[in-house]
Order: structure tokens, then C-alpha cells, then sequence
């Protein structure tokens, strides 16, 4: 009993969960948990560089729409962050953890790649167009839809299973290159026939893409909001047991949504391929389906709020590539800033969530 | 041809034996850690800037040093990131999946940083990283295995890292089974509620096992770099063997002594295609597809038979909060 | 006898968000002595309960235990106080076997050794009078088994005060009594032992102290040797209230639900329901009666399309077409396009009725939002429905668009209750549609349930408070594991042959 006799004092607090919290208070905290990652970022990146802070935040703005080139080069890779975040937003608030995302992109961008070797010769590029634009959706939609039936039948957890589809999906399209390389056994494609290239709107190489996903991002918001399917989604996602009970058939849910997700994933793969890079190869999502998890998840599954925290996240990495290529270090510099901020941000919603309550002094005092 | 076959199995198994054995220590906790292929970069990386640092200041390496030096600056670095995830999920109760990948960007961006930026930072003059005298006390092995013919190339040819993964594994295998400690983890990977209600410091066990695992998964990225790649860092090199690891825990439906097999089956098939007569370089990318199709067969094939030994812990992915209602 | 106090409280108080769930409760036990715990569903009995066992810490207040004043931050140092909790909720690892679970959380020098280990629980066993198979794993153990397992676990420990939470909910008289004879023996040890119940014959049985709590508060101690049921419950509800449930003769009645022999197997292979038939008729309240877990949740589920049935018909009397719809294996969608208006109240409101996270207008759409060829929502109607809900019932909210589960359980409730109400049914269900509310609330359920039957509907009413049963119902089936055991006339049924009939085939959960 001895040890009993020494812990014989009041806890200084414990947590409790929050009722509620106003809406502004709650982006105030995220707003002070981005600006004390940010100073963490500025420290270390001085640690490295010896360059001081003011120079590093500067230079980072500077990387990230310091000339209108970059401002377009940003807002694309924006758009196609922002357009692959959609895609796993629907599952995701189903509480379908896709992180098949990478390969559901690759396999949209592969069918598009293609249709542009074998079809361009054949056929005018305004049919040429939709043709490719179907293949990649449907490419998407299989890879996104072989996990959601499995999930659907048999509750196989869709985690790994999504995964491992991204690694075959990485390993077909590297079979693919190896096959059509040039020179051959260089695993490396040529770039796309020119006709193939998703037109472009005046002399501007980027505004398609973002027309495209600003279309895409709406069209979700109203889908997730106003739609009967939307709806049933959320049902679902929230309480399985509430959408049988009221007659909503789940697994068809869970089939009809990853149909979806992939299905845009698809289009990403398109805009990717055939907008942005005219070629592909293993590496051309390059992450950016594990980052959109963050990015849907950070926005809190809203349409809207993704563009914005799509957008911290861009400018970071083009900001941090910046100060990477001014002092030469190495370009992955952006990932760990990324990282730190994602902590940051991730760890800020406890306090939105909870709150500490401190024992009053008053009752502490009377014992 | 047979036997290099094996040799390169196993050396290619060894470093998803780590990964895998440390990531079924943390899920058995509950914390599902997507970050493993993040942590193994950080593992590899910090033992390679604890060797340059060794390396670059001595003119002839010890070489108990130069083997304990990475070995703990890798532990430091590892246990780091297992820290990052536990204060994160366990304390500040943030969701695991978005963690496990924020964890994945930071740990290979550090690595590859690092990687790629250690030389202009320490302001040295060699040309590139790497690490042969370290390497070559990593390597030490056995000096009779050359004499035991194929015996002693089968099972003596390694490393002291590999026979430590497989120790490893058996301990973790033993440590599950047969100890007190090892249930009361179970019990919080399964019900963290009923452990905490039994008396079980529930956050201290998640804290646990998430920085051993991370511990654990870091020396797989250390053996890969001092080991396999001869103490050369290259960037990306490691690939993307830490999401193997994590395919490898349900294959070895999370039992760290099934991993063992498992790690070397995996490390086979990551390799079976330089083994396959008259392959071609684009039908090699085809069978490194391998590991991937057999993991999810294995995943629908429990989820089909819903044997309940054989599900993930129950609470895997959840976080625990006692005054929830 | 110099008694001896094992733990006391001091005006402990605990609230959930502004939910005050205790307030100012203290409470004293002896060494040696047993204490019901007595109050309504919801008056904080569990909650005051998972204070002392370290599941909640207190806002304010205090615990001595043994005379010293003791912090109990966590589960962990209610052991060390050799305090041992069995939980409503069994506190087990599914995957895990007996003894294994027994042996979770123990801190002794001995090694880890299943064998000796196993060895001294069965000691425990034979003095006791259980019997367990020590390396069954918990899924497949019946809930009685599992409650031994608990009991064993705390018995292990050498818990002094022990504390169980609805023990009896679960099992058959014989289990019950065998469980008696096991905390007598306990309390002639010296143990101190707090059971918290709210059925009154048990608390006249077992214990020498009734603490009562309503609303939270905590209402007084009495000696059972000097009370009775009635000051008792008057102390419980707060002043001697007789139901009063107005009650009309039904009006002329037409078969409106025929139930001819169904059977159904769960997924573990168990029987849940065994040939069971039985017709309800339209205006006039149905009830059903048993022990929880005897196959109530089962029926309803099949009449709502929930559950596949291994055999038998559910035949639906349209009164618009005079058709005869077979409704078995129909799922919910399908029910509602054969033009049957079926409402189902379930036990499980925010589980499975309501989506706690959603706001009242999306709630009250989940039942019509297919409505309409449009392929978007159509939120003017139900936000209407929403605050006609809300004024007609009196749910307390700051708004309809205020999430589900930031309301209280009553207001949850009666949003449920509208809502299923609100599309004129047919045939409405309702399972233990007051559970957990306060009396005001009870009665506007009861009130509503009667509306109903005069417009006619068809209602089922799945009740665990007899007495209420007795004084709503036309009619009360008695289920027992599964089986129908006996159907009563409300109007002249007691309360004991209820009673009678719940234990025919053995109790629930088999």
C-alpha cells in the first residue's frame, strides 16, 4: 500500500471531448498550428543553410509565384493534386480507405498513353479525344472497383488491398515501357504523337487542365451535398447499420462510389499524361495519390476547402524546391517540409476536437 | 545456381523481415503505421550519416565502432519517427492512415535530402557517399562458411543483421505467445478498453510498441544500405520495400515467425525473374509483380475464410480515448 | 460488529458536455456488507460506478477508501485499491481464452504460466460452484459464461470491493440465484460488494443497504430490512406515481400482420427464432415480453426486412387493396415499394435509426430522401417535417440543423419517434422505445403509441418495464429463447405470470 500513499494527488488536468467549437476558432487554431510549422520550417531550414529566415520565407514565395510561368506551373500541378484529391474524397467519407489512388491514376494515364500510340494514326483527333477519355476513365474505374467488390462481399480490408493495386499497376506500366522503349531495353517511351495532346485553349498550356478540375471540383461539392448518392454516401459512411436499416442497398454504395473515385482518378491520369507530361513512365504520379489522402483528409473531406489546402500544399513543395535548387541541396527538401507542416496540421485537430480542463486551484486548495 | 538463387532470396528477404516484424510489433498495439516505408528510410540514413560522420574522422575505422556507431544512430533516428507517430495517434489521437503517410513523405524525404545533400552540407571533399569500410564490418560473417560448401553458403554466408532479424522475429514470435507482457499487448491491439479496464497502461504499451517496431523496421533500412548496397547510399534505392513490409504482415497473417518464411518467399519472388531463362527485360517488370498478386490473394483468401485467429488485431486503425460515449 | 467503512464518496460530481450525469452524490459501503445501487435508466448509476473503478475521473468531489482519501486516475489504480468492476458491457478480448483473459493486467512476480495459472482459477472455480472450460475463447462462449469469466477475473485479483453493473440483465433465474449464492459467500468474507441494478425484487433479496440516485442526484441510503417496493420506487421516481396510461378498447379490429412459424439461424449457428407465429391486429398495441436478448431484436429485424429468415411467411393485410403481401426476404426498399407503410422504432437509435452525426432535417430525410425522380436532395419538405417535429414533441434543440448527437437521449428520441410516426404507417414497431428517458418523455411515447393505435395502426411495443406493458399493451406475447412461451390478455394478465412465461425455455441468450 505504500505506493498508493505517494500518488495520493490531483491530476493538474484531463481531457475531456469538446461539444462544439465556433467555426472560426477552429481555423484559428489551424491558421496558429501553420504558422508555428512554419517558423519550425524557417528554423531548420537556417540550420542548413545559414541563410536568415526572412531570405528563406522570400525566396520560398518567390519559387512558388514569383513569375507568372510559375504562378501557371503551380496552379497545374494544383489542378491535377486537386483532381486526384476529389477522386478519393466520395470513398474516403464512406470511410473507404483507398490509398489505391497512385495506381488508379497510372492505369487512367496508361489506357490514354495507349490509345495515343495506337489509335492516333487512325483516327481524327476529335474522335481520337473521347475514345481516350473513356479508356482512362474506365481504366481508373476497374482498378478502383476489383478492391470495393471484394470489400463488398467479403469485408477484405481495402487498405492493403488498394495498395498492392498501386504496385501492379506501377509494374504494368514499366512492363509497357520496356515493350514500346526507345531505344529499345531503355524502359523509357517517346513522347506522344503531338495530335494526341489534349488541346490547348488560345497559347495558354495550362488553362484546360484547370477548366477541367474547377469543373470536376464543383460538380463534386454538388454531388456530395445535394445528391441523393452524396447522401447515401454519408449515410453509409457513417453508420453502416443506419443506411440497411433505411434501405440502402451498401454494397452497392461501396461499388457505385469506387466507380466514381477511379473513375477520376482516370481523368487525372489523362490531364497528366496527355495535358502535362506527353509521355509516361512508372514514376508520373510520383506520390501525388498518397498526397491527395492529406489533402482531402486536411480539407476535411470539402470540396471547397480542398482547394485550399491543395494549394499549402503545392506551394510548399514549389517553395521548398526553390530554396533546395538556391543553396543545391537536394530537391526532396520540399518532402520534408511537407512532412512537418502535415504533422503540424494533423496534430492541431486534437485541440479543435478536445480540451484540457485544469482542476479549479479553489477545490484543490480545500482538501 | 540454385544456392545463389537462395543466398539472394534471403539477402533480399532480410531487410522485409525487419520491416514486417516491426510493423506486426506495432499493429499488434493497434497503430496501423502506413509509415513504415518512411521509417526504413530513416533507419538506413541515419546509420549513414553516423558512418560518413565516423568515417570522415578517423584515419583507420575500428571496427566495433564503426558497426555500433550507424547501428545507434539509426536506432535514434528510427525511434525518432516511431515517436513522431505515437504522439500523434496515441496522445494527440490524430487519424493513423493520414499519420502513417505524412510519416511515409517525411521519412523519404529525409532520407533522399540527406542522401543527396550530406556531402555540400558537412562541406567534405569526397565525390560520393559511400561507405566501404563500414560496409565491410557489416559484412563480416562467418569465417567457416566458405568450408561448409553449399551448407555453409545456404545458412552461413550472411551477415550478423540477418541472423539478427531472424532472432528477432523468433523472440517477437515467443514474446506473443508466452509472456505476460506480449498478452497484455495483444489484449490492447484487440480491446484497448478491456486492457485499460484490466489495469493495462494502454498509451504506454502503444508508445512501446510503436518505437520498438520503428526500431526494429529502421535496422532493415540499415542492413539494406551497409549490406546489400555495400554502404553506397543512392537515392530512391531502397524502393518501395517498406510498403512490401506492411504487404508481408498479412501475408504472414501476423505472426512474425510465418514472416520469416514469408520475408524469404518475398525476397524470391523480388528476384526470381534473373533466374528464369531467356526472360525478357519487359517480362522481368511482369514478374516483379509477383509479391504484390500473391499478398492479395492471401488478403481475400482470410477475408473469405474469416477464421478469427487470422484477422488483424480488432481495434487496428483505431484510436482509444477511455471517456468516449 | 464494528463495521468498518471500504469506500466512501463525497459529493462526487461528473458532467458530459451540459449533461450532469452525477451531482453532489455521496455514498458509503461497508466491509462485509452487499449495496444496491437503485435507480431508472439514465440516473447515473453506471457512471457513478465507472468513478470508482477509474474508467472517469470526477469533476469535483472525493474517494476515501479505507478511511484515506484515494485518487483513482485509471482502471490500474482501482486495483491497487482492490477494487474489481464487472461491466454491463463484458470488458473481454474476443480472440483471447478464458484464462488468458483472467490473466490480462496482472502485475504478479510469477513467471507467465498458463498451466499454473490455469490451475489456480480452477481452484476458484471448484470453491465457487462455476463452470468454465478455461480454454474456450470468448466468441464462442453463451453470455453466461462470458459473466463467469468476469466474475473469476475480479475473484482472481482478490478484488475487496467489488462492483457489478446490471449483473441479472442477462441471465436465468438459476444463473441468477447461483450468482447470489456467490456474492453471499463473498460478502461473508468481508467483501465489500456494490451491485447496481433496477429491479426491485433482487435488491429485497440480496442486499442489506438500497442506495438510490435519481436524475443523477443522489436521493438517500435506507436498510432493505426497513423498506419495502413501494417506498423504494417512491424514492426511485421521485413521489408515488401510479402509470395512469389511458388505455382505449381497440376499434374494430382487421388482421393487419400474420406471423406463421419463422425460424431463424444467426451467423454463429445459433437459433434465435424458433417456429414462431403470431398476427397483430390493426388498433391495438401489441407487446412483447422476455428477457433482453430472447429473440426480440430478431423478429422485428425480420418483419422489417433486416434479417433472412430460414423458414416461415410474414404476411402483410394491405387495407387500401385488401392484397396479402409476403414480406419475408424483402429488403427494406422492397417492403416500401409493395406500398406497405411499416415503421420501425429500433432499440439501437443513434446506431442504427439516426446517423448522430448528421443535423434533424438530414435525419428526418433519411426515410424519404428517394422520394422524387430528381437525382438531387429535396430539403424544404423535411426541414418543414423538422420543425413541425420539434414544436409538436418538444425536442430541445438550438436548431434544426443541429447534429443528432448533441441532443439528449429523450429529444434523440422523440426526433426517432416523429420521424417513423410522420409517414402515417400502417404498422408501426417499436423497441424499448423508452429506455433511458424520463418520465415526461416516457409518457409522451406512450401518448403517441396510443394515437397511433386509435387512428388505427397496427403497433408492436417490445417493453422491458412489465408494469408498463400491463397498463399499454391489448395483448403481451412472451418470448423465451427465441420460442413464444405464451400469449396474455393485457387487461387481466399479472405481472408474475409475465414473469413465469420469460423463464419458460430457459431465459435469453441461447
Amino acid at each position: 500500500m505504500a505506493n498508493i500513499q505517494k500518488k495520493t494527488h490531483e491530476p493538474l488536468f484531463h481531457i475531456a471531448k469538446r461539444d462544439s467549437i465556433p467555426t472560426l476558432k477552429a481555423w484559428l487554431i489551424r491558421a496558429a498550428a501553420i504558422v508555428i510549422a512554419l517558423i519550425v520550417c524557417g528554423l531548420l531550414t537556417m540550420l542548413l543553410t545559414g541563410e536568415n529566415p526572412i531570405n528563406v520565407y522570400a525566396s520560398m514565395i518567390e519559387g512558388a509565384i514569383g513569375t507568372e510561368r510559375r504562378v501557371w506551373r503551380l496552379l497545374q500541378d494544383l489542378a491535377i493534386l486537386l483532381c486526384i484529391s476529389l477522386a478519393v474524397t466520395p470513398a474516403f467519407k464512406m470511410k473507404f480507405w483507398n490509398i489505391g489512388a497512385e495506381g488508379q491514376v497510372l492505369i487512367g494515364g496508361l489506357a490514354a498513353a495507349a490509345c495515343s500510340m495506337f489509335l492516333t494514326d487512325s483516327l481524327p483527333t476529335a474522335v481520337l479525344i473521347p475514345v481516350m477519355f473513356i479508356a482512362s476513365v474506365l481504366a481508373g474505374a476497374i482498378w478502383a472497383v476489383i478492391p470495393a467488390f471484394f470489400k463488398a462481399h467479403w469485408n477484405t480490408n481495402e487498405t492493403p488491398f488498394t495498395l498492392m493495386m498501386n504496385y501492379i499497376a506501377i509494374q504494368l506500366v514499366s512492363y509497357y515501357c520496356f515493350v514500346y522503349s526507345v531505344p529499345k531495353g531503355s524502359g523509357k517511351i517517346p513522347l506522344l504523337p503531338k495530335a494526341s495532346w489534349l488541346p490547348t485553349i488560345g497559347n495558354n498550356d495550362y488553362i484546360l487542365n484547370i477548366i477541367i478540375v474547377a469543373v470536376i471540383t464543383f460538380g463534386m461539392y454538388i454531388y456530395l451535398k445535394y445528391n441523393k448518392h452524396g447522401y447515401e454516401i454519408s449515410v453509409v459512411g457513417e453508420s453502416e447499420n443506419t443506411a440497411k436499416y433505411i434501405g440502402i442497398n451498401v454494397k452497392k454504395v461501396i461499388i457505385r462510389t469506387l466507380i466514381l473515385s477511379g473513375a477520376i482518378c482516370g481523368i487525372a491520369g489523362l490531364l497528366l499524361v496527355n495535358g502535362t507530361n506527353h509521355t509516361i513512365a512508372s514514376n508520373t504520379v510520383d506520390g501525388r495519390g498518397f498526397t491527395a489522402i492529406m489533402v482531402s483528409w486536411l480539407a476535411k473531406f470539402n470540396p471547397i476547402t480542398m482547394i485550399l489546402t491543395a494549394f499549402i500544399i503545392v506551394f510548399l513543395e514549389k517553395g521548398a524546391g526553390e530554396i533546395s535548387t538556391m543553396f543545391g541541396l537536394n530537391s526532396s527538401f520540399s518532402e520534408i517540409i511537407t512532412g512537418i507542416i502535415i504533422f503540424f496540421i494533423i496534430g492541431c485537430e486534437f485541440f479543435i476536437n478536445y480540451k484540457l480542463v485544469f482542476r479549479s486551484k479553489k477545490e484543490a486548495n480545500s482538501k | 545456381m540454385i544456392v545463389a538463387f537462395i543466398q539472394r532470396a534471403i539477402v533480399q528477404g532480410i531487410p522485409l523481415l525487419f520491416g514486417s516484424t516491426g510493423e506486426i510489433i506495432t499493429e499488434k498495439s493497434g497503430n496501423l503505421n502506413l509509415g513504415t516505408a518512411g521509417v526504413m528510410y530513416m533507419g538506413g540514413i541515419s546509420g549513414v550519416i553516423g558512418a560518413f560522420l565516423y568515417e570522415n574522422s578517423v584515419e583507420t575505422v575500428n571496427p566495433v565502432l564503426a558497426v555500433l556507431i550507424p547501428l545507434l544512430a539509426s536506432v535514434i533516428g528510427s525511434s525518432f519517427m516511431g515517436l513522431i507517430y505515437a504522439l500523434l495517434t496515441v496522445t494527440l489521437r490524430a487519424n493513423q492512415n493520414v499519420t502513417g503517410l505524412a510519416l511515409t513523405t517525411f521519412g523519404v524525404g529525409f532520407g533522399n535530402f540527406f542522401g543527396g545533400s550530406l556531402i555540400k552540407l558537412l562541406d567534405t571533399d569526397v565525390p560520393s557517399i559511400a561507405l566501404s569500410a563500414t560496409s565491410k564490418c557489416f559484412k563480416a560473417g562467418f569465417p567457416f562458411a566458405d568450408k561448409l560448401g553449399v551448407v555453409g553458403d545456404v545458412f552461413f554466408s550472411y551477415s550478423f543483421l540477418a541472423y539478427i532479424a531472424i532472432a528477432i522475429a523468433l523472440v517477437t514470435s515467443f514474446y506473443f505467445k508466452k509472456t505476460k507482457s506480449g498478452l497484455h499487448l495483444r489484449a490492447v491491439g484487440e480491446n484497448p478498453a478491456t486492457a485499460d479496464a484490466a489495469g493495462i497502461n494502454v498509451s504506454a504499451y502503444k508508445y512501446g510498441a510503436t518505437i520498438i517496431g520503428s526500431i526494429i523496421a529502421g535496422l532493415g533500412g540499415l542492413y539494406y544500405v551497409m549490406d546489400y548496397a555495400d554502404g553506397v547510399w543512392s537515392n530512391d534505392g531502397f524502393g518501395d520495400r517498406g510498403w512490401l513490409a506492411i504487404a508481408l504482415v498479412i501475408f504472414a497473417v501476423w505472426r512474425p515467425n510465418f514472416g520469416i518464411i514469408g520475408s524469404f518467399l518475398f525476397g524470391g519472388l523480388l528476384i526470381i525473374h534473373n533466374y528464369i531463362p531467356n526472360l525478357t527485360l519487359s517480362a522481368q517488370e511482369l514478374f516483379k509483380m509477383a509479391p504484390y498478386v500473391v499478398t492479395i490473394i492471401v488478403l481475400v483468401v482470410i477475408s473469405m475464410r474469416r477464421k478469427r485467429e487470422n484477422l488483424p488485431p480488432a481495434s487496428l486503425g483505431l484510436s482509444y480515448f477511455r471517456e468516449e460515449r | 460488529m464494528s463495521k468498518q467503512a471500504a469506500i466512501e464518496l463525497k459529493n462526487i460530481t461528473k458532467s458530459f458536455g451540459k449533461v450532469v450525469a452525477n451531482k453532489d452524490v455521496c455514498l458509503t459501503v461497508y466491509k462485509g456488507e452487499i449495496l444496491s445501487v437503485l435507480g431508472e435508466n439514465g440516473s447515473g448509476k453506471t457512471t457513478l460506478m465507472n468513478m470508482i473503478s477509474g474508467i472517469y475521473y470526477p469533476d469535483s468531489g472525493h474517494i476515501y477508501i479505507d478511511g484515506k482519501e484515494a485518487v483513482i486516475k485509471s482502471p490500474k489504480d482501482a486495483f491497487d485499491y482492490k477494487i474489481g468492476m464487472i461491466h454491463q458491457h463484458f470488458k473481454l478480448v474476443d480472440v483471447f481464452s478464458a484464462v488468458e483473459n483472467i490473466l490480462i493486467g496482472l502485475k504478479d512476480d510469477n513467471r507467465y504460466n498458463i498451466k499454473a495459472s490455469s490451475e489456480k482459477v480452477k481452484k476458484i472455480c471448484e470453491q465457487y460452484g462455476f463452470e468454465l472450460d478455461l480454454s474456450k475463447k470468448i466468441y464462442e462462449m453463451s453470455v453466461s459464461e462470458k459473466q463467469t469469466v468476469e466474475i473469476i477475473k475480479v475473484l482472481y485479483r482478490g478484488a475487496d470491493i467489488l462492483i457489478l453493473d446490471e449483473p441479472t440483465a442477462v441471465l436465468t433465474p438459476q444463473e441468477t440465484e447461483k450468482l447470489f449464492a456467490v456474492l453471499r459467500r463473498m460478502r461473508d468474507d468481508g467483501k465489500a460488494i456494490i451491485i447496481i441494478t433496477h429491479k426491485l425484487n433482487e435488491v429485497m433479496a440480496l442486499s442489506d443497504k438500497v442506495a438510490v440516485l435519481r436524475k443523477g442526484e443522489y436521493v438517500g441510503t435506507v436498510n432493505t430490512s426497513e423498506t419495502d417496493e413501494n417506498k423504494l420506487t417512491e424514492m426511485m421516481v421521485g413521489e408515488k406515481i401510479s402509470l395512469n396510461i389511458t388505455r382505449t378498447e381497440p376499434k374494430d379490429p382487421v388482421k393487419r400482420l400474420e406471423i406463421k412459424n419463422i425460424s431463424c439461424i444467426n451467423r454463429e449457428g445459433v437459433t434465435v427464432l424458433k417456429d414462431i407465429s403470431f398476427e397483430v391486429k390493426s388498433g391495438e398495441i401489441y407487446g412483447i415480453a422476455g428477457i433482453a436478448g430472447s429473440g426480440q431484436r430478431e423478429l422485428l429485424e425480420s418483419i422489417a426486412g433486416l434479417q433472412k429468415l430460414n423458414s416461415g411467411e410474414i404476411l402483410y393485410h394491405n387495407p387500401q387493396t385488401n392484397k396479402t403481401e409476403n414480406l419475408r426476404d424483402k429488403t427494406p426498399v422492397q417492403i416500401r415499394d409493395l406500398g406497405v407503410r411499416l415503421s420501425f422504432v429500433p432499440e439501437d437509435r443513434l446506431g442504427m435509426g439516426l446517423v448522430g452525426n448528421m443535423d434533424i432535417v438530414d435525419n428526418i430525410m433519411l426515410r424519404s430522401y428517394k422520394k422524387g425522380k430528381s437525382v438531387f436532395l429535396e430539403r424544404k419538405q423535411p426541414k418543414d417535417l423538422a420543425n413541425k417535429i420539434i414544436e409538436d414533441l418538444g425536442v430541445v434543440t438550438p436548431g434544426a440543423n443541429t447534429p443528432i448527437r448533441r441532443l439528449s437521449g429523450g429529444n434523440v428520441q422523440k426526433v426517432l419517434v416523429g420521424r417513423e410516426i410522420a409517414s402515417s404507417p400502417t404498422v408501426l414497431m417499436a423497441a424499448y422505445p423508452v429506455r433511458g428517458l424520463d418520465i415526461n418523455s416516457s409518457y409522451l411515447i406512450y401518448n403517441l403509441l396510443n394515437e397511433q393505435k386509435e387512428k388505427g395502426v397496427a403497433v408492436i411495443f417490445v417493453g422491458e418495464d412489465l408494469d408498463v406493458l400491463l397498463e399499454l399493451c391489448d395483448r403481451i406475447m412472451v418470448i423465451s429463447s427465441g420460442e413464444i412461451s405464451g400469449v396474455l390478455d393485457a387487461r387481466t394478465a399479472t405481472k408474475e405470470e409475465i414473469g413465469l412465461l420469460m423463464t419458460k425455455h430457459g431465459g435469453g441468450d441461447k
